[in-house]
C-alpha cells in the first residue's frame, strides 16, 4: 500500500513537472524568442545579485548567531593550556579567508549581474595581463607563508613530547576498545606495567602481566580525574580497531592503533568547577539539564568534560563516552588515595593471581590490624549467660588431612605471638576442631596435633608456658553443620580461647 | 534583427563551415575504411555493446545518473535519522526491511544500517558517479570531438572500460542486498575494522564485494585513462597543438595522467587487504584481541594501508574536481562571449595541481599517529596548493569581467561551481594547516568542506556540463525553465545543507555518529540537524526535476535547428546534428587557432578552423 502511494505520487510529481516545462516553452514562444531573452536575462541577473547579497548577509548573521560555538568565543573556549594557540590561529585564518571569500563572492556576482547579455552590447577581449596575474599568485602566497608559520611553530610546540629527564609531568594510558575506553592510571610507581594482547580476557581488559611488580598498583579508575596545571601525557592504544582519542573542550585528537601507541601531552589549564562558572554566564547553559526536571540542575552546573572517539570503530562508534574531571591538587590526591589498584579489587586471590599463597607487606599490615581489632573486640566485649571468649585463627591454614602448617599461616601466628607480648595477663587455650568425616580417633588425634603445631610455633617465639595450652576436640564442637560441605569447611578450625 | 535574416546567416555560416572542412580539411580516408559503418548496424551494436564514443560517454552518465539517484537516497535516509532520531520510520519497511527496527510501533533506523548507508553513500557519490559519471563521460564525449578526432584510439578498450564499471556496479548492487548488509566500515575502508568480520557484520561478505566491485573499477579506470591519453597524445587533427586544446580536454587529459598513477596503488593496497582478510597475513594487522580472542597476527600496521589508500584518495579529490574546472572554464568562457583569462596560467595551475597531489596524502593522516615531523611537510605541499587554486579562481571571475553573458542554465550552474569552489575551497586551508586539524579533523567540519569544495562543486561542473552538451549528446536542448528551477533549489540548497555543518564543526561535533545522545557536549543541536535535513530533502527533490527533465527532453525537448547552438568556437560545433560515427562525415576539420577567440576584432566568435587572416595575432 505504502509502495503504491508512493508510486503514485511519483508519477503526479513527474507530471507536474513535465507540465511546468510543457507551459513554460508555450508561453515562450508565445512571447516571442528575443523579448524572453532580455527579460529572462535581466531577471535571473537581478536573482544572482540579490542571491549574492543575501548570502554574504546571512554568513555573517549566523556567525554572530552562532558565535558561541566558534573556537575561542563565548563559552566555547579551550581547557587546555595548548589550546588557545589553536584558537587564535582559526580566527587569524578566519580573518584573511573570510576577506577572500566576501571579495571573491561578491565580485563573481557582481560581474554576471554587471555584465549580463543586453542588447547591442560586446564583451571586451582580455587574454591575459600578466602583472595582475602575477599580484594574485604572490598576494596569496604571501598570505599561506604566514599561516604556514604560524600554523608549524604551534604544531610542533604542542606536539612536542616531554622531556623525560627535565618535565615534571604524569603519565595516563586511554585503550580503546569496542565500544568504550578503559583508563589506566600508573599508581604509585608512577610506572606503568608491562602488557601483552594475548593475555586479554575477561578479568585482564588490558592484558596487563601481573608477573611485572609494575601492574600491580596501576588503576583502572572509571572517569579520567587530572590535576589543573600539571603537565599530562597521554599514551594511547587501542586492543581491536582503531579509535581516536577525542577531548574536544581540550583541543585534543589522537588515533588509537593497534599495535602502535600513540601519544599526546597536554596541560589541562581550568577546572571542570571553574568551566561551570564561565558557562554559568551564557543563557543557554541557564536552562534546566534535564527538560523533564526543570527543578533539576542547570546545563552549567551538570557540564562534565567529555572523552569521545572521532575515529569509526563500528556501530557502537557514537557511544564511547567517559567523564574527564579537572580538579585541583588536593582534590586529585584525594581522589587518588581512594582508589583501588585493578590487581587488588580484581585479580587478588583470583585464578589469574600469581601470588597465591604470598602475602604483600600491605596485606600483612591490613591482617595484623584486623586481628588485633578482632581480639580486644573479643576480649572485652560483654558476655551473655553461656558465652565464651572464643576467636577463630581464620587464617591459619593447614595442609589436608595433615598437621603441617601452610607458610602462609605464619603471618597470622606471628600477630597472636605479639598479641600475647602485649597483653602478658591474658592466657589462652588453643583449640583444634575437625568435621565428622572419618574415625573419631583420628579426628581427636588430628585435632590435638594442629592445636599443639600452634602452640609449639608461639612457644618458640617466646611465649611461657604458663600463658597459653593447647587442646584437640576432634568433631564434638561443630558450629556449624556437617551435612553440607560450605558446613563441615566451617567445622575444620583452630580456635583461641581466653581462660 | 528579424528572426529570418538570422536564421539564413546561421546558414550562411554552416555552409562555410562545411566547406571550409571539404576545402581545407585533412583527409584520413575515413570512408575507405568505415563503408556504409557495418560494425554499427544492429540495435545491440549501436546502443548496447556500441564502440562509439558517444554512446559510450552517454551509457556512462545514466549509469552515473542512476547510482547518483541511490547515493543521495541514501543520504535522504540517514539524514532522517540525524534530523529526527525519534520519528517512526516504519513506513521504510517496505524498501529497507529488516533494517527498520521496528519497536512499540515505532520503526528506528539500525545502527549498523545506518554506517552502511554512509559507506555506500560515500563510495557510490566519489567513485561511481563522480569519477565514472563525470570523467567517464565527458571525457568520451568530448575528447575526440574537440580535438578532431574520428574515436577513442582504442575504441574496444573504450567500452571494455564502461563494461567492467558496469560490472562493479551490479556487484555493489549485489552486496546491498546481503543478510549481513553492505560494507559499513567508511568509504576509506580502514582496517582493521575492514579486515575483520567480527568488528562489524557488514566486514564479511559485504566487504568482499566492496573489494571486488572496487577492483573492477579500478580495471574500467585504467582502461579508460590510457584512453583518454593516447587519443589526446595521438589522435589530434591537423593543427590541433597542445596549446591549441580547450581547457576541458587539458584538464580531462591530466586527470587521466592523475587516475593512471594513483588507481594502480590503491589496488595494491586493496591487494594486501584481501590477503589480511583471506591469507592470514599481516600487513595490516597487529596486536588485536577482537571478539574473544586473541589474533595470530603481529607486526602489521594499520596506518601503511592508509598512506597505499589515500596516495589514491587525495589525487581522487583531483580526478573528481579537474573535469568540473574544465567545464566550468569552457562553459563560463562560451556564454561570457570572452576568451578565458590566462590560458596558459590556467593549464599551469591544472599541471601543478596535479602534480601537488602526489604530495599532499598524508594530510588526511595528520592525527593517524604518524611522526609529527612529517606532517609539517605534508602542511607546506597542502597549502601550497591554494595558490594555484585562488589562481583559477581569480580567473574565472576575470573571464565573465566585461562580458556579455548570456544565462542559461548551463552557465548559471558553471558559476554556481566557482562560487562553490570558492566557498569550499577557503575551508581547506583551515583543514590543511595541521595544527588546526587538530580540533577540526573528523568532525563535521570536514563534512561541509569536501561536500561543498569536491562533491557539490564537482556536480555544479557536471550539470552545468550536462546542459551545456545535451544538444550535442541527443540532438535537443533540455528545458530551461526546469533546468533554472533545478539550480536555483541546488544552489540554495546546497548552502542550506552544509553551511550549518561548519558550526557544528568547531564545536566539535564528531562526524559518522548515529546519535548524539551520549554525549551532552554533542546534544542540543536539534535545530541545526533539523535545518539540515529538511534542506536535505529537498535539495533532493530538486534533484529528481533534473532528472525528469533530462529523460522528458531525450525525446520530447526542444531540437536543435543549428550546427552551432551556443556561437562556440570548438570542434564539436562543426559536427552535423546527427552525429555519426566517426564525428566528421567527410574530412576531418584543420586547426588554425586557439578555441578562445571570442569578441576578437569585433567578430563575435571565430571557430578553431577559421584560418588566421592577414596581419591577424595569435592571442
Amino acid at each position: 500500500m505504502t509502495l503504491l502511494i508512493g508510486i503514485l505520487i511519483f508519477a503526479l510529481f513527474v507530471i507536474v513537472v513535465i507540465q511546468i516545462g510543457k507551459i513554460t516553452e508555450i508561453s515562450r514562444a508565445l512571447r516571442g524568442e528575443e523579448d524572453w531573452k532580455w527579460a529572462s536575462s535581466k531577471r535571473t541577473a537581478n536573482f544572482l545579485l540579490i542571491f549574492v547579497v543575501i548570502f554574504i548577509v546571512l554568513s555573517f548573521w549566523s556567525a554572530w548567531h552562532y558565535k558561541n560555538y566558534m573556537l575561542g568565543y563565548g563559552p566555547h573556549v579551550s581547557a587546555s593550556a595548548h589550546g588557545g594557540q589553536i584558537d587564535s590561529i582559526f580566527n587569524i585564518t578566519l580573518f584573511f579567508t573570510g576577506i577572500v571569500f566576501v571579495v571573491t563572492q561578491f565580485l563573481l556576482f557582481y560581474f554576471a549581474w554587471k555584465y549580463r547579455e543586453r542588447k547591442g552590447q560586446k564583451a571586451s577581449f582580455i587574454s591575459h595581463d600578466n602583472k595582475l596575474e602575477l599580484i594574485w599568485t604572490v598576494v596569496p602566497s604571501l598570505v599561506l607563508v604566514v599561516l604556514v608559520l604560524k600554523g608549524l611553530v604551534a604544531w610542533n610546540d604542542i606536539m612536542a613530547d616531554v622531556d623525560e629527564s627535565e618535565d615534571d609531568f604524569m603519565e595516563i594510558e586511554a585503550t580503546g576498545m569496542q565500544f568504550n575506553w578503559i583508563i589506566r592510571y600508573p599508581g604509585e610507581d608512577d610506572q606503568l606495567g608491562t602488557r601483552d594482547f594475548r593475555m586479554i580476557d575477561g578479568v585482564n581488559p588490558l592484558g596487563q602481566d601481573w608477573t611485572d611488580p609494575k601492574n600491580l598498583d596501576d588503576l583502572q579508575p572509571s572517569e579520567i580525574v587530572l590535576p589543573v596545571g600539571k603537565k599530562v601525557r597521554v599514551r594511547i592504544l587501542s586492543r581491536d580497531v582503531l579509535h581516536n582519542f577525542f577531548l574536544p573542550h581540550f583541543r585534543l585528537k589522537m588515533d588509537a592503533v593497534p599495535g602502535m601507541p600513540t601519544y599526546f601531552v597536554f596541560t589541562p589549564d581550568m577546572t571542570t568547577q571553574e568551566y561551570r562558572q564561565k558557562l554559568s554566564e551564557y543563557p543557554e547553559y541557564q536552562v534546566p539539564a534535564d527538560p523533564d526536571d526543570p527543578t533539576g540542575p542547570q546545563k552549567w552546573e551538570a557540564f562534565e568534560f567529555e572523552l569521545a572517539c572521532a575515529e569509526l570503530c563500528g556501530q557502537g562508534h557514537f557511544s564511547m563516552r567517559k567523564v574527564v574531571r579537572i580538579v585541583e591538587e588536593s582534590e586529585y590526591q584525594a581522589w587518588l588515595s581512594e582508589q583501588t589498584p585493578y590487581y587488588r579489587s580484581s585479580i587478588r586471590g583470583k585464578d589469574a593471581d600469581p601470588f597465591q599463597g604470598k602475602l604483600f607487606d600491605y596485606e600483612i599490615e591490613e591482617r595484623k590490624k584486623n586481628f588485633e581489632n578482632e581480639m580486644y573486640e573479643v576480649l572485652y566485649k560483654d558476655l551473655e549467660d553461656t558465652e565464651e571468649r572464643v576467636y577463630e585463627l581464620s587464617n591459619v591454614l593447614f595442609q589436608t588431612g595433615s598437621s603441617e602448617l601452610e607458610d602462609i599461616s605464619r603471618y597470622e601466628l606471628d600477630n597472636l605471638v605479639s598479641f600475647l607480648q602485649d597483653n602478658p595477663e591474658v592466657s589462652i587455650e588453643i583449640q583444634g576442631h575437625t568435621d565428622n568425616t572419618g574415625s573419631q580417633e583420628t579426628n581427636n588425634t588430628l585435632s590435638q596435633q594442629r592445636a599443639d603445631k600452634v602452640l609449639s610455633y608461639v612457644k618458640n617465639h617466646g611465649i611461657g608456658a604458663g600463658q597459653v595450652t593447647a587442646k584437640g576436640y576432634g568433631a564434638s564442637d561443630p558450629v556449624d553443620t556437617n551435612d553440607t560441605e560450605e558446613g563441615r569447611a566451617n567445622n575444620r578450625r583452630v580456635e583461641i580461647k581466653f581462660l | 534583427m528579424s528572426t529570418e535574416v538570422k536564421n539564413k546567416e546561421l546558414e550562411t555560416i554552416e555552409v562555410q563551415t562545411e566547406e571550409l572542412i571539404e576545402k581545407h580539411g585533412f583527409d584520413d580516408h575515413f570512408h575507405d575504411h568505415h563503408h556504409g559503418d557495418k560494425y554499427q548496424s544492429g540495435f545491440f551494436s549501436k546502443y548496447v555493446f556500441s564502440l562509439d564514443h558517444k554512446i559510450i560517454g552517454r551509457q556512462f552518465l545514466i549509469t552515473g545518473m542512476i547510482w547518483a539517484i541511490v547515493g543521495a537516497a541514501m543520504s535522504v535516509i540517514f539524514r532522517l535519522q540525524l534530523g529526527f532520531p525519534e520519528a517512526n520510520l516504519e513506513w521504510l519497511q517496505p524498501l529497507l526491511g529488516k533494517w527498520i527496527i521496528v519497536d512499540n510501533g515505532i520503526g528506528t533506523l539500525s545502527q549498523e544500517f545506518y554506517y552502511a548507508l554512509v559507506t555506500m553513500h560515500g563510495t557510490i557519490i566519489v567513485f561511481f558517479v563522480l569519477t565514472a559519471g563525470l570523467s567517464g563521460t565527458f571525457s568520451n564525449l568530448l575528447i575526440p570531438l574537440q580535438i578532431g578526432a574520428r574515436d577513442m584510439a582504442s575504441p574496444l578498450m573504450n567500452m571494455l572500460s564502461y563494461w567492467f564499471f558496469f560490472l562493479a556496479s551490479c556487484v555493489m548492487l549485489f552486496s546491498l542486498f546481503l543478510s549481513t548488509g553492505p560494507f559499513a566500515g567508511g568509504w576509506v575502508a580502514y582496517p582493521p575494522l575492514s579486515a575483520l568480520p567480527q568488528a562489524s557484520t557488514g566486514s564479511g561478505a559485504g566487504m568482499t564485494l566492496w573489494l571486488v566491485s572496487l577492483v573492477l573499477f579500478v580495471v574500467s579506470t585504467l582502461l579508460g585513462g590510457i584512453n583518454y591519453i593516447t587519443t589526446v597524445l595521438n589522435l589530434r587533427t591537423k593543427g590541433m597543438t597542445l596549446w591549441k586544446m580547450p581547457l576541458t580536454i587539458w584538464a580531462f587529459f591530466v586527470t587521466a595522467i592523475i587516475g593512471l598513477l594513483s588507481f594502480p596503488v590503491l589496488v595494491a593496497g586493496f591487494f594486501l587487504l584481501m590477503f589480511d582478510r583471506s591469507l592470514g597475513t599481516s600487513f595490516y594487522l597487529s596486536e588485536i584481541f577482537i571478539g574473544g580472542q586473541a589474533l595470530d597476527h603481529v607486526g602489521g600496521s594499520p596506518i601503511l594501508y592508509q598512506h597505499l589508500f589515500w596516495f589514491l584518495g587525495h589525487p581522487e579529490v583531483y580526478i573528481i574536481i579537474l573535469p568540473a574546472m574544465g567545464i566550468a572554464s569552457e562553459v563560463l568562457s562560451v556564454h561570457s562571449r570572452k576568451p578565458i583569462f590566462g590560458y596558459r596560467a590556467m593549464v599551469y595551475s591544472i599541471m601543478a595541481i596535479a602534480f601537488l597531489s602526489f604530495i599532499v596524502w598524508a594530510h588526511h593522516m595528520f592525527m593517524a599517529g604518524v611522526n609529527p615531523f612529517l606532517s609539517n611537510i605534508f602542511t607546506i605541499f597542502t597549502l601550497i596548493i591554494a595558490v594555484p587554486s585562488a589562481v583559477k579562481v581569480f580567473n574565472w571571475i576575470t573571464t565573465i569581467y566585461k562580458g556579455n553573458i548570456r544565462f542559461n542554465s548551463a552557465s548559471l550552474f558553471a558559476i554556481g561551481f566557482v562560487s562553490m569552489f570558492i566557498s569550499g575551497g577557503l575551508t581547506g586551508i583551515f583543514l590543511g594547516n595541521s595544527v588546526l586539524d587538530i580540533q577540526l579533523h573528523d568532525t563535521y567540519f570536514v563534512v561541509a568542506h569536501f561536500h561543498i569544495v569536491m562533491g557539490v562543486s564537482a556536480f555544479f561542473g557536471m550539470f552545468a556540463g550536462i546542459y551545456q552538451w545535451f544538444p550535442k549528446m541527443f540532438g535537443r536542448f533540455m528545458n530551461e525553465t526546469l533546468g533554472r528551477i533545478h539550480f536555483w533549489g541546488t544552489m540554495i540548497g546546497a548552502y542550506v545543507v552544509f553551511w550549518p555543518m561548519h558550526y557544528l564543526g568547531m564545536f566539535g561535533v564528531p562526524r559518522r555518529y548515529y546519535s548524539f545522545d551520549t554525549f551532552d557536549s554533542f546534544a542540543g543541536f536539534d535545530g541545526i540537524n533539523q535545518f539540515v535535513t529538511i534542506g536535505a530533502i529537498i535539495t533532493f527533490f530538486v534533484q529528481l526535476i533534473f532528472v525528469v527533465n533530462f529523460f522528458y527532453s531525450i525525446w520530447n525537448g526542444r531540437k536543435m535547428k543549428s550546427k552551432n547552438p551556443y556561437k562556440a568556437n570548438t570542434l564539436e560545433w562543426t559536427t552535423p546534428i546527427d552525429t555519426g560515427h566517426g564525428n566528421w562525415p567527410g574530412k576531418l576539420p584543420v586547426v588554425e587557432r586557439w578555441p578562445y577567440d571570442y569578441s576578437k576584432n569585433g567578430e563575435d566568435y571565430v571557430p578553431q578552423i577559421i584560418p588566421l587572416k592577414e596581419g591577424e595575432e595569435e592571442h
